[in-house]
Parts: structure tokens; C-alpha cells; sequence
């Protein structure tokens, strides 16, 4: 797999080229589709769909409040349970600090549990890098890892994949695969399931994320679909877990509402398949946590953009928008793709880059990412917040300066209207120069003859 | 951090959503529920119990955790979990509105590897294990415990989205329920 860091080019120009591929909008539109109604019809189950949504947002709000005291909290309960818990300041320091506990173990193989967080820090490149192969164990992360391809949706990673495309790709680089391999998703399932066997089997090492940690008793929390989290979690002797310091939940009881809100809103099931949870060094096992910040706390130091931080990365905020469905993830540049990809990608890196500043305009304020987050995170009020960051041009910053000059005072603003009304015909359709980008997208409002304060004036008067 | 949270309001947790939902046909409905997930599913009284088990797992080789008392088809050490066809065991809790069954790696459960190797799960659920939803389960259960929440067998919707039974973990899930 590839790492999204210094990817070139800007939303824009990504999603330009994304949606001239049929077959991308075809799966898009299938995957986007299909979840949404699922995740409909089990969220509509529940009466108290409400209720948990906002004792879910509050929860995460309190945690962040406290998140100093908690996280203590959570090291002080791993540790007494047997494991090691180790303090990530950035990619760079968690990266050294999971490639010296595997090469502590002598082993050069480690086994993979999907996990958002190692994808942030480009984890298996730098493994590479130090001679050690970390192998994706997730059915669509071993897609993608094979393919040498990037991820393009959070719970589903290969749905830009059709599955001849798969077919092609384990045929090329799995080795092991049958040679009389069909396109079936059977038997393309089957197909990984040997694969990975033995490997599991044989692994000293594993890593993982975690979808919450408990502060309360040191619990950590992963929820999956496939049974390679469970093989990655309880075969190997040695199990690393890089986890986000925003995973955190104060007490084991708050889980009764997570564990409702995130199967409903990931894949609408109304429990995923599996769910795991273990405290500290669990039956014979060697236990690391590692507490991943890179970035976090900056974004927690911003009012408006800190709620980003209660994301349970459910992907519900994908499934309903109508620029993901039309873009894909890999226009996002991030492995954090869609509505919420857009604000936590450039709070986490900075609006430094083209690409990165030009994420919180790929939306269109509909709000429907909003009002299908479990955790309430008010996306749309996050996208304005961070646009009026974006650095802008010149042309823009005097266009706007000027328009603030003149309606700051309401004899300027009637001025400038009864002057508009004047010469309305010669007003163009389309600006020039460098104007014309926007009214290329946008007609330009029809001035009126009089405007509504002339009308008023006038008949007020008769 | 904590200058970075500095002024923030404090947050007061809502939990009016539902402790528990009060159904009298629990038994019924986490039958159906588990029925959904495209398990097998029994209900039967606690007598019959050990004749089903051991019809059901007639010729299969079966490993039995030690604190188990199930008579099966054939027993098999645990060392054999390799080869072995299956595994039964029974649980911690169960949970009607999602057709979970939670094992906490008790005597009759055993380590967790033993429901994840071999391709088949055979658990046997007492009515008195099933609760109604997800905060009594985590109320009953202990963290300290490795825990493993079941939801139907292994599966993956990664390609095309099509729904595949049988990943890595067992392909085949059959739960009895004892009344």
C-alpha cells in the first residue's frame, strides 16, 4: 500500500478525473446506496435512536474535556494489567517506537488488523523501510496492499475494486492462489482465507488499532466482521495496539451506547459479526499500547473544529454524501476520505498544502453527513470554519473588503444600489479575466430597475 | 493538553435511552434475531439439550472445553485444534435485540482461540443468559475477562459488497437454546 502523505494535485483536480470513471461511479453508487438503506432500516429499530446519539456526543465532549485525567487513567489500568503502554508524540515517534518492539522480538513478519491510525503514520512503509513485512489480514486492506493501491472508502477500502479486478490481483501477486480461480466472491474469499491461514498460524506479531479504549479498567475494544481481527488479537505472542488518543471513553459502561450507535451506523447490521475486548496482557500474551497524538491535541485546541474528535470512523458520513459518491476516496488524497475526511485531514496536517486547502470546499453544505453522524459531529459548521482559514486570494480578500465597506453602513450600500440600477444593461453575463471563474459556475443576479428601498421610499411617500 | 481544553464548558451525560426492553417472548426473539445473522438456531427444553447435542455433532470431531459438560459425536484434545471439525461450548450472556452471544473465556468456554480455529461453533445458550439488550449485557459482564461478542458467522461484504459467510472465522454457527 501506498502512503496518501505529500499526494499531489487538489480536490478538484482529483475528483475531475474520478468522475470520468464509470466503473468507480457504478460501485460507488451500489456501495453508497446499499449501506444507506441498511443503516436506515436498523437505525429506524431503535426508538431511542435520539437518545443514544446524544449521549454518545456527550460522552466523547466530556471524554475530550478530561482527556488529560483519563488517559493517565487508561496507562495507570494497562499497566496493571500486565501491559506496556508507550506515548506517540507524532507519526515519526510511533513509527520508531512499534519497529523497535518487533525488532525486540526478533521476528522480520507482523500480521495486521485493518487500522485507520496505522494508516495515518504510513506504519507499513516504514516497516519496510526497516526490513520488516507487515502483512494487511482485512479481506479489502489485503486487496488494496496487494494491488499496491490506495483505500478508498473507511469500512469497505477496495470498493473502487470490481471483482475481476480482484480476480487479477490475487492471480498476479498472492502466490498461493488457485490457478483455476473464478471471479465469484466465494470463492475470491476463499482464496484469502488459505492464504492467510498459515500465516496467522505461524505469526509471532501482531498489530492492531482499537475502536475504544476504556479508561475505567484499561479495556481495549475492537469491532470486525471477518475473523482476522480475532486471529491477529489472541494467536500471536505479541500484540501491538496503535490507538488514537481520541479512542478513549471514561468507564466500561459507556460502551452499552457505542456498541449500539457504531454497528447500526457502519455497516447497518445490528451487530457486527465480532467484537473483541481485552485488558492488559490477556492469556499468556505480551501487551503495547501505544497512544498516538500526531496532531490531536492541536485540533483539540480549536473550538469549533475539536468536536472532529468525537469521529468513531462509522463511515455513515460517506454512505449519504453526494460528493463522495461522485469523487470516491482517493479524490480526498487521505486515508481519511469524505465529509469527515475533509475537516479532520487538514486540522491533523495543516492547511498547508494545495490539497489540503482545498478539502474543506469538497462539499456542498447539504448536511447530510450531520444528521447521519451517530456522534452528532456538525460537519458543514466545521467546512465554514475552516474555509475562512484557507489562505485566499488577493482578488477575493479586496472583493469581499469592499463589499463589507459598503453594506457597513446603510447610506453606502443605497449609493451603491441606485448606481447598479443605473447601468444594469451594462452589466455582462460573465466577468472577465480571472472573474470568470466564477460566474462560470454561478449567473450572476438579474438587477432589478429599483431597488426595494427606492420602491418603498416612493410609496411611502404617496 | 489541558491548555488546550482550557475554558471549555463541562458536559453533562444524557442516559435516557433504554436500560431494557420489556419483552415476554425474549427466548423467541433472540431465536429469530440469530436467525437473521443466517446461523443455525434451536429452541428446545433443557432435557432434550443432550441428545441434540450429540445428534447434531454425530461424526464430527469435536473439541469440548475442559469445564464443559457436553457429550458429543467425538471428542478431541484441545491440542488438536488444528485439525479438529469443531468446537461447543456455552457462554456468558446472550442478547436478544441483536442475536449476540458474548463468551468470557469461562470453564465452559475455554481460551478464545478454540471458537475462532475450526470452521465450526456450536454453543448452547440457557434462557436465563439472555437478556434483552446491549447495557444489561455490559452490565453483567466482567472487563477484566477477555471477551468475544458473537454475531452470526464470519463474514465480509468487501467485494462488490456481496455478502460472503466465512472468513476466518468458523463458517458454520448453530446455537441451542435450553428453556
Amino acid at each position: 500500500m501506498s502512503v496518501f502523505i505529500g499526494m499531489p494535485g487538489d480536490f478538484p483536480a482529483n475528483s475531475a478525473k474520478a468522475v470520468q470513471d464509470s466503473q468507480l461511479r457504478f460501485n460507488l453508487r451500489k456501495a453508497t446506496h446499499t449501506i444507506r438503506g441498511k443503516r436506515a432500516s436498523v437505525v429506524g429499530e431503535l426508538p431511542d435512536w435520539a437518545q443514544l446519539r446524544a449521549a454518545g456526543k456527550a460522552i466523547k465532549d466530556h471524554t475530550l474535556r478530561h482527556l488529560d485525567r483519563y488517559l493517565v487513567q487508561m496507562e495507570e489500568a494497562v499497566e496493571k494489567a500486565g501491559g506496556r503502554v508507550h506515548w506517540a508524540r507524532d507519526a515519526d515517534e510511533a513509527n520508531r517506537i512499534v519497529t523497535d518492539l518487533v525488532k525486540q522480538t526478533g521476528e522480520s513478519e507482523v500480521v495486521k488488523v485493518k487500522s485507520m491510525a496505522t494508516q495515518e503514520i504510513g506504519l507499513n512503509e516504514h516497516l519496510a523501510a526497516q526490513g520488516i513485512t507487515a502483512y494487511e489480514t482485512d479481506l479489502a486492506e489485503l486487496i488494496v496492499q496487494l494491488g499496491d493501491d490506495f483505500p478508498s472508502h473507511i469500512l469497505v477500502p477496495a470498493i473502487h475494486r470490481n471483482r475481476s479486478e480482484i480476480r487479477e490481483i490475487f492471480l498476479a501477486k498472492m502466490g498461493d492462489a488457485p490457478a483455476d480461480l473464478t471471479d465469484e466472491p466465494a470463492a475470491l474469499a476463499e482464496a484469502a482465507r488459505l492464504h492467510l491461514r498459515e500465516r496467522f498460524l505461524r505469526s509471532k506479531v501482531a498489530i492492531s488499532g482499537a475502536n475504544f479504549m476504556i479508561a475505567e479498567t484499561g479495556t481495549c475494544v475492537v469491532l470486525e466482521s471477518e475473523g482476522n481481527g480475532r486471529m491477529c488479537l489472541t494467536l500471536p505472542e505479541t500484540l501491538i495496539s496503535v490507538v488514537g488518543i481520541e479512542k478513549l471513553l471514561p468507564t466500561w459502561r459507556d460502551l452499552e451506547v457505542f456498541l449500539q450507535l457504531l454497528p447500526r451506523s457502519s455497516t447497518g447490521e445490528r451487530m457486527n459479526p465480532y467484537t473483541s475486548t481485552w485488558t492488559g496482557a490477556t492469556e499468556g500474551q505480551t501487551f503495547h499500547l501505544v497512544l498516538l497524538d500526531n496532531g490531536r491535541t492541536n485540533v483539540l485546541a480549536d473550538e469549533v473544529g475539536r468536536q472532529a474528535l468525537r469521529c468513531i470512523r462509522c463511515s455513515a458520513c460517506l454512505n449519504v454524501c453526494p460528493v463522495y459518491e461522485r469523487a470516491g476516496g482517493h479524490a480526498y488524497g487521505s486515508v481519511y476520505p469524505g465529509p469527515i475526511g475533509a475537516i479532520l485531514t487538514p486540522q491533523l496536517r495543516g492547511l498547508g498544502s494545495d490539497l489540503d486547502a482545498s478539502l474543506p470546499y469538497a462539499s456542498t453544505l447539504c448536511g447530510a453527513c450531520f444528521e447521519a453522524c451517530p456522534v452528532a459531529i456538525d460537519i458543514p459548521e466545521v467546512l465554514v470554519d475552516l474555509r475562512a482559514k484557507v489562505a485566499h486570494p488577493r482578488a477575493e480578500r479586496a472583493g469581499m473588503r469592499a463589499a463589507g465597506w459598503v453594506l457597513a453602513k446603510e447610506v453606502r450600500l443605497a449609493k451603491a444600489q441606485r448606481l447598479a440600477s443605473r447601468f444594469r444593461k451594462l452589466v455582462p453575463k460573465r466577468l472577465p479575466g480571472p472573474l470568470s471563474a466564477w460566474t462560470d459556475t454561478r449567473d450572476l443576479p438579474e438587477i432589478p430597475k429599483e431597488s426595494f428601498r427606492e420602491w418603498w421610499a416612493r410609496n411611502e411617500r404617496a | 493538553m489541558r491548555k488546550a481544553v482550557e475554558g471549555a464548558a463541562e458536559v453533562e451525560i444524557p442516559r435516557d435511552y433504554r436500560m431494557t426492553i420489556p419483552r415476554d417472548d425474549l427466548v423467541a426473539h433472540f431465536a429469530e434475531r440469530v436467525d437473521d445473522y443466517r446461523a443455525i438456531v434451536h429452541v428446545v427444553p433443557a432435557a432434550e439439550v443432550p441428545g441434540l447435542v450429540a445428534e447434531v455433532t454425530e461424526g464430527k470431531r469435536m473439541i469440548v472445553p475442559g469445564g464443559a459438560a457436553f457429550a458429543v459425536g467425538q471428542a478431541v484434545p484441545e491440542d488438536e485444534l488444528l485439525t479438529a471439525d469443531g468446537v461447543v461450548t456455552g457462554c456468558a450472556v446472550a442478547i436478544a435485540e441483536t442475536g449476540t452471544i458474548v463468551l468470557d473465556a469461562g470453564p465452559d468456554q475455554g481460551r478464545r482461540a478454540l471458537t475462532l480455529v475450526p470452521d465450526y461453533h456450536l454453543c448452547v445458550v440457557r434462557a436465563d443468559q439472555i437478556v434483552s439488550g446491549v447495557p444489561e449485557a455490559v452490565a453483567r459482564l466482567d472487563p477484566a475477562r477477555p471477551l468475544t461478542w458473537i454475531s452470526g458467522p464470519s463474514a465480509t461484504s468487501d467485494i462488490e459488497l456481496n455478502r460472503v459467510e466465512g472468513v476466518h472465522g468458523p463458517r458454520t454457527l448453530e446455537v441451542i437454546v435450553s428453556t
